[in-house]
C-alpha cells in the first residue's frame, strides 16, 4: 500500500462507519454491530502503519493546500502512532462497553451517540497523524465540536450547563490563545511543519518564544492546566463511555499529545531550555498536579473524583514536557498510554456500578465490592496502575519522569511527584477498601449482582492491559524514543 | 457580443424587471423569468470575471460616447469580484424564493415583488460596473427604492415602519454622496472616476476636496451600515421577507463597501486618504467599536433574524478593519471577506428562511426542538454558523487568518487579540441558537413539523456546502482577492 | 462684503440645515418627508449654482455669445429631481400604509402600539 492509502484509511474508516451507523440507525442490533466492526477495522488500519513507523519511516500524505505554503498534511511519527493505536484500540473495547451501558442505563438517542463517537475518533486520528500545526488545530477543533453533543447528551439543564462550560473553555482557549500562538509562529518562523528538533531555533527570538510557550500551553485547553481545567469535571455529565474513552483517553490525551508535539517538534528541547517561561510552566503544572489531587480527595462523586485525578495525571505529562530532557519527555509520552489504560478501567468500573445500582456517590458504595467482585478487582488494578505500583504499567512512566526530574536537578519536582503518589493512594484506594470491607448501608444482600456482561468484559480486558503494559513497556519506550532522534543534516 | 458584456450585465436585470411585472397573476411564469434573468446575470458576471482575472481592465463606452463626456463602464478584478458575489447570491436565492415568496407575499403582488427584486439587483450591478460618479448615485437610488418596496412587503406590520426608517436614512446617505460628488465636480469638472483620479492630485490640498471626501465617506458609511450609522439595518433585515433579507444581507452592504474602496483607493488615492487625512485613525476605532458592540448586542437578541442582523453590522466592522490597516494584506482580507461573509450570511439567512417557512417565526422559543424536526436545515445553520465564527475549514476562517496576518504585519497585537476575542462572541450567539434547537424540547410536541420543502432546502444546502468548499480550497479566493487588492492599490482603472 | 456675493451658497446651507433638522426632530412622518425634500432641494440648488457663470447665458450656440452656463449640472439635477420625486412617492406610499395599519402617522403614537427597537 502507498503512503497515501495507508494514512487515509484510518481516517476514512470512522467516516464510512459514521454513515453506516446513521443509515442503520433504525435497527439497534445492526447499528451496534456496525459500531464495533468500524472500531475493529479502524484499529487494523492503524496497525498497518506500525511496522513502518517502528522501522524509522515517516509515511506522509499531503492532502491539499490551504493557503500558499500551508496545507492539510499528515505525517506519522512514533508519538502519533502510539496515540492513534491507543485511541482506536480502546475504541473497540469502549464500543462494546457503550452498547452494554447505553442499554443498561436506558439512555436515549443511541444513533446520535454512536455517530458522534465515530466523528470524535476520526478527529483524534487526525490529531495523531497531523503533519503540521494547522492540520492539528483543525482536527483539534473538530474534536471539540464533535464531543459537545456527547456531553450534552442527556439534554437536562445540568447537562446543558456542563456542555456550555465544556465548549466555552475549550473553544475559548483554542481560539483565544492557541490560534494566536499558531499565527505568531507562522509569522515568525515561516512554517508550521512538525520537524524533529523544532523549527524555532534560529528564527524566533527567545523573548517571543517565551510568550509563545505560555500561549501554546494555555491554548491547549484539553491539557487541562489550571486554571483552565474546569471543563473536565463539567464534562462528567456525559454518559460514562464518553467519560471513559474521551475524557480519560482521546480528548485529554489529544491535549497532552499536542503539548508534547509542540514542545518536541515545534520548539525543540534544546530551544526550550533557553526560555525562562518553561520553568514557570513547569511549576504551574506541578501546582496543578498537587492541587487537583487535593481536590480529588474531597470529591464524593466517583466520576468527579476520577475527573480531578485525570486533571492531576495530565499535568504529569506536561511536567514531562517542561522538564526539557529526553528521559522526562519519554516518561511523559509513556504516561499517555499507562494512564489511559488505568483511567479507562476506573471509568468503566464507575459506569458498571451505575448501571448495576444507579449509585454515583462513593459514600453510598459501601460493601458493593462483595456484590461486584470483578468490577472492584478491576478498579483496584486500574487504581494501582494510575498510582504507579508494580507490577502494573504505570510504574514505568512515573519512574522515567522522576529520574528525568532528578537528572535535570529539579529536586522540588521529585518531591512533588512523590507527594502526589501518596495523594493518589489517598483518593483511589478508599473506594476499593470501602467496597470490600465496610458493611453495606442498605442491608446485606447475598449473591453476586454484577453489571451486564457487555460492561464487565471490557473492564476486565483493560485491567488485563494494565498488567500487560508492565511487561510491554520496553518496546513501547523503544518506539517512542524514535521521536527524539534529530536527523543530522 | 462579447464586448457588450458590461452593458449586458446591467441590461438583463433592468429589462427583465418590467417584463416580469406584466405577468400579473401568472406568478410561476414571473418567477421563472426572474430566475432566468438572474442566472444569465451570473453567467455574464463569470465571463467578465474570467476576462479580468489577470489584472486587466475592460472599458466600455456607454452608447459609444467616449469618456469623460459619455458614461464609462469599467470592469477590473475588484468590481468583477463584487459582480460575481451579486450574481451568485441572486442566482441561488431565486430557486429558494419560489416557495418562500408564495407563503409570505400575496399572489396579486408576487409579480411586482419579483420585478422590484430585479430592479434592486440591477441597481446593485449598476453601482458596481459604472465608472461615473453621478451614475453611482442614480444606481444607488434605483436599488434603494426597490429595496424599500421589498422590505415593506414583509408580513409583520413593522416592516413598513422599518422600510420608512431605511428610506429616510438611506436618502440622507445618498444625498450626502451627491453633495460630495458636486464638490468633486466643481474642482475638477469631471465625473468620470478615472478622470477624477487623474485630476485630483493637483487640487487635493483644498478644503473643498477634503469636504468632498468627508461627505462621500459619511454618505457611503450610512449605506454600508458602519457603526454607529447602522440603525436602519437591524429592523430592515428583521422584518423584510425571508428572501429579501438573504439577498440584501449578502449584497447591499458589500456593494456599498466596494464603492467606499473605489473612492478611497482609486479616486482619492491611497496617499490622500491614508497619509494626508489619516483615515485609518478614524476607521480603526469605528471598526473596533462596530465589531464589539453589535456582537455584544447580538448575544442578547431573542429573535434569530435580528441576532443575525446585528452580526451583519459586526461583520461590516471586520471589513472596515481590514481597510483601516492601510496595507495590501488588510485590503485583501477585506475583499476576501466580502465574498466569504456573503455566502456565509446568505446561507444562514436561508436556513432561517426555511425555519420561518415551517415554524412561522424564529424567536428562540419557537426554535425549541428544531434540531430533531428539521435536521437538514439546522445542520446548514450550524455549518454556516461555524463559518461565521471562523472555525478552520470554513470560509470564515480563511478571512480571519488573513485579517490576523494583516494585524500582525501592522504590528497591531492588541487588534489581533481583540479579533480572536470577538470570534468568541460570535460563538456565543450562534451557540445560543444551536443549544435551543437541539437540546430543548419543543413547546408543543404534538404538532407535526416537517423538514423544509426541497425547493428551499437544496439552495440552502448548496450555499452551506460552498462555505466549506471555499474554506478548504481557500487558495482560489485568496488569489482573486489579491489581484483585486493589487488593482485597487495600483493605477487608476 | 464679498461673502454676500455667494449668497446662493448661504441659502443652500440654510435650506440644508432646515431640512435636516425637520427630518431629525419631527415625529410626523409626512413632515419628515417634507424635511427630506427640503434637504434634497438644497442640494439641487447647490448644483445649479455650480453651473452658474457670471454674465453667462443659456448654453445655446448664439452669435456673439462666448460665455455659457455649464449645462451638465442641469442635466444631472434633472435626473436627481426625478429620483427625488420617486423617493417622495415611495415615502408617501409607505405613509399611507402606516396610516392604514396603525391609524396614525405620529411616530410616538406608533411606538406605543409597536415596539420597534
Amino acid at each position: 500500500m502507498s503512503d497515501a492509502t495507508m494514512i487515509a484509511l484510518p481516517l476514512l474508516v470512522p467516516l464510512v462507519g459514521l454513515l453506516l451507523i446513521v443509515a442503520s440507525g433504525r435497527v439497534a442490533a445492526l447499528r451496534d454491530a456496525v459500531t464495533v466492526v468500524t472500531a475493529a477495522t479502524m484499529f487494523t488500519a492503524v496497525l498497518q502503519l506500525l511496522p513502518r513507523v517502528s522501522a524509522g519511516e515517516r509515511p506522509r500524505l499531503e492532502l491539499f493546500e490551504f493557503f500558499p505554503g500551508l496545507g492539510i498534511t499528515f505525517e506519522v511519527e512514533p508519538l502519533g502512532m502510539v496515540f492513534a493505536l491507543l485511541a482506536s484500540g480502546l475504541w473497540i473495547i469502549t464500543a462494546i462497553y457503550a452498547i452494554g451501558y447505553m442499554r443498561g442505563a436506558k439512555e436515549k438517542h443511541h444513533t446520535r451517540f454512536h455517530a458522534f463517537f465515530a466523528v470524535a475518533l476520526f478527529s483524534a486520528t487526525g490529531i495523531a497523524f497531523a503533519g503540521n500545526m494547522l492540520t492539528l488545530f483543525v482536527f483539534y477543533e473538530v474534536l471539540t465540536l464533535s464531543t459537545y453533543p456527547l456531553v450534552a447528551h442527556k439534554g437536562s439543564e445540568v447537562a446543558k450547563r456542563g456542555a456550555r462550560t465544556y465548549l466555552g473553555l475549550l473553544l475559548g482557549t483554542s481560539v483565544g490563545f492557541l490560534l494566536m500562538a499558531i499565527l505568531l509562529t507562522w509569522w515568525l518562523a515561516g512554517t508550521l511543519d512538525f520537524t524533529p528538533g523544532g523549527i524555532m531555533a534560529g528564527t524566533v527570538d527567545p523573548a517571543y518564544g517565551s510568550i509563545l510557550l505560555v500561549l501554546f500551553l494555555y491554548g491547549i485547553g484539553k491539557a487541562a492546566l489550571m486554571p483552565f481545567h474546569r471543563w473536565l469535571p463539567a464534562a462528567m455529565v456525559a454518559p460514562t463511555p464518553v467519560s471513559a474513552l474521551l475524557h480519560a483517553v482521546a480528548v485529554v490525551k489529544a491535549g497532552v499529545f499536542t503539548v508534547l508535539k509542540v514542545t518536541v517538534y515545534l520548539f525543540g528541547l534544546d530551544y526550550l531550555t533557553e526560555l525562562w517561561t518553561s520553568d514557570v510552566m513547569l511549576y504551574i503544572a506541578v501546582f496543578t498536579l498537587l492541587t487537583a489531587s487535593l481536590v480529588a480527595l474531597r470529591q464524593d462523586n466517583l466520576k468527579a473524583r476520577l475527573a480531578y485525578s485525570t486533571v492531576s495525571q495530565l499535568s504529569y505529562i506536561v511536567v514531562g514536557a517542561m522538564l526539557v530532557n529526553s528521559i522526562a519527555a519519554l516518561g511523559g509520552s509513556m504516561h499517555i498510554v499507562m494512564h489511559a489504560f488505568g483511567k479507562i478501567t476506573l471509568f468503566f468500573c464507575a459506569g458498571a456500578i451505575y448501571v448495576a445500582t444507579k449509585k454515583t456517590e462513593i459514600s453510598d458504595m459501601d460493601g458493593l465490592g462483595r456484590r461486584m467482585p470483578f468490577t472492584y478487582a478491576a478498579f483496584f488494578i486500574g487504581a494501582l496502575c494510575v498510582i504507579g505500583i508494580p507490577p502494573l504499567g504505570g510504574v514505568w512512566s512515573k519512574w522515567h519522569l522522576m529520574s528525568g526530574a532528578f537528572d535535570a536537578g529539579y529536586g522540588l519536582v521529585v518531591i512533588a511527584l512523590m507527594i502526589s503518589t501518596l495523594l493518589n493512594i489517598g483518593y483511589l484506594i478508599p473506594p476499593v477498601v470501602r467496597g470490600f470491607l465496610l458493611p453495606s448501608k442498605d442491608g446485606e444482600e447475598t449473591g453476586m449482582r454484577e453489571a451486564p456482561l457487555l460492561c464487565v468484559l471490557p473492564l476486565s480486558l483493560t485491567a488485563l492491559g494494565c498488567l500487560i503494559l508492565f511487561v510491554a513497556a520496553k518496546p513501547l519506550a523503544e518506539l517512542l524514543s524514535g521521536m527524539l532522534v534529530v536527523p543530522v543534516p | 457580443m462579447l464586448e457588450h458584456l458590461p452593458a449586458l450585465q446591467v441590461a438583463i436585470a433592468l429589462t427583465a424587471a418590467p417584463l416580469v411585472m406584466m405577468f400579473g397573476r401568472a406568478t410561476r411564469l414571473a418567477w421563472a423569468v426572474a430566475t432566468l434573468a438572474c442566472w444569465a446575470s451570473l453567467a455574464v458576471a463569470l465571463m467578465l470575471f474570467v476576462q479580468v482575472a489577470d489584472g486587466s481592465v475592460i472599458s466600455y463606452e456607454m452608447g459609444g460616447w467616449a469618456p469623460p463626456w459619455g458614461i464609462e463602464y469599467s470592469i477590473d478584478a475588484a468590481n468583477a469580484w463584487v459582480l460575481v458575489i451579486i450574481g451568485l447570491i441572486s442566482a441561488i436565492v431565486m430557486p429558494f424564493a419560489r416557495q418562500s415568496v408564495e407563503q409570505e407575499i400575496s399572489e396579486s403582488r408576487t409579480a411586482l415583488f419579483y420585478s422590484a427584486f430585479l430592479l434592486a439587483n440591477a441597481g446593485l450591478i449598476g453601482i458596481t460596473v459604472t465608472a461615473d460618479a453621478f451614475n453611482i448615485f442614480v444606481f444607488f437610488e434605483i436599488s434603494a427604492l426597490a429595496s424599500y418596496a421589498l422590505i415593506a412587503m414583509g408580513r409583520d406590520r413593522r416592516a413598513i415602519l422599518s422600510s420608512f426608517q431605511y428610506l429616510i436614512m438611506g436618502t440622507v446617505g445618498t444625498t450626502f454622496l451627491l453633495i460630495g460628488i458636486g464638490f468633486l465636480y466643481i474642482m475638477t469638472g469631471t465625473l468620470n472616476l478615472g478622470d477624477l483620479a487623474a485630476r485630483l492630485p493637483e487640487v487635493s490640498d483644498t478644503r473643498t476636496i477634503r469636504a468632498a471626501f468627508g461627505f462621500i465617506a459619511v454618505g457611503i458609511s450610512l449605506k454600508l451600515a458602519l457603526f454607529p450609522l447602522h440603525l436602519w439595518l437591524p429592523n430592515a433585515y428583521t422584518y423584510a421577507p425571508s428572501m429579501v433579507t438573504v439577498f440584501l444581507s449578502a449584497t447591499a452592504t458589500k456593494v456599498a463597501i466596494y464603492v467606499l474602496l473605489r473612492f478611497v483607493y482609486t479616486v482619492f488615492g491611497f496617499e490622500f486618504s491614508f497619509v494626508e487625512l489619516a483615515m485609518a485613525w478614524l476607521l480603526m476605532p469605528l471598526a473596533v467599536l462596530g465589531i464589539f458592540i453589535p456582537s455584544l448586542v447580538a448575544v442578547f437578541q431573542t429573535n434569530v433574524k435580528r441576532l443575525l442582523a446585528y452580526s451583519s453590522v459586526a461583520q461590516v466592522g471586520y471589513m472596515i478593519l481590514g481597510i483601516s490597516f492601510a496595507s495590501a494584506l488588510g485590503l485583501t482580507a477585506s475583499i476576501l471577506h466580502l465574498f466569504n461573509h456573503a455566502i456565509t450570511k446568505a446561507a444562514l439567512f436561508m436556513a432561517v428562511g426555511c425555519l420561518v417557512y415551517r415554524l412561522g417565526g424564529v424567536s428562540l422559543t419557537q426554535l425549541a426542538g428544531a434540531g430533531q424536526r428539521m435536521p437538514w436545515t439546522m445542520a446548514a445553520f450550524v455549518v454556516a454558523g461555524l463559518s461565521l465564527i471562523g472555525i478552520p475549514l470554513t470560509a470564515g476562517f480563511v478571512t480571519k487568518w488573513h485579517l490576523l496576518q494583516a494585524a500582525l504585519e501592522g504590528g497591531l497585537w492588541p487588534i489581533a487579540v481583540f479579533l480572536l476575542g470577538t470570534s468568541l462572541l460570535a460563538a456565543l450567539y450562534i451557540w445560543k441558537v444551536v443549544e435551543v434547537a437541539y437540546f430543548q424540547e419543543p413547546e408543543n410536541p404534538d404538532t407535526a413539523v416537517s423538514e423544509a420543502p426541497l425547493g428551499m432546502l437544496i439552495p440552502t444546502l448548496v450555499l452551506t456546502a460552498s462555505t466549506v468548499v471555499f474554506g478548504v480550497f481557500g487558495n482560489f479566493t485568496v488569489a482573486s482577492a489579491q489581484t483585486a487588492a493589487a488593482v485597487l492599490m495600483g493605477a487608476a482603472p | 462684503m464679498e461673502w454676500l456675493g455667494h449668497y446662493n451658497y448661504w441659502v443652500v446651507v440654510v435650506l440644508m440645515m432646515i431640512g435636516f433638522y425637520i427630518v431629525i426632530a419631527q415625529g410626523n412622518l409626512i413632515k419628515k418627508l417634507v424635511g427630506l425634500n427640503i434637504f434634497q432641494t438644497s442640494v439641487f440648488v447647490f448644483f445649479i449654482s455650480l453651473a452658474y457663470l457670471e454674465d453667462g447665458t443659456a448654453p445655446i450656440a448664439l452669435e456673439g455669445v462666448s460665455e455659457y452656463s455649464n449645462p451638465l449640472p442641469h442635466v444631472l439635477i434633472l435626473t436627481a429631481i426625478v429620483v427625488g420625486v420617486a423617493l417622495t412617492a415611495m415615502g408617501l406610499a409607505l405613509v399611507v400604509r402606516v396610516q392604514e395599519t396603525y391609524g396614525t402617522i405620529e411616530e410616538d403614537e406608533i411606538h406605543q402600539q409597536d415596539d420597534l427597537h
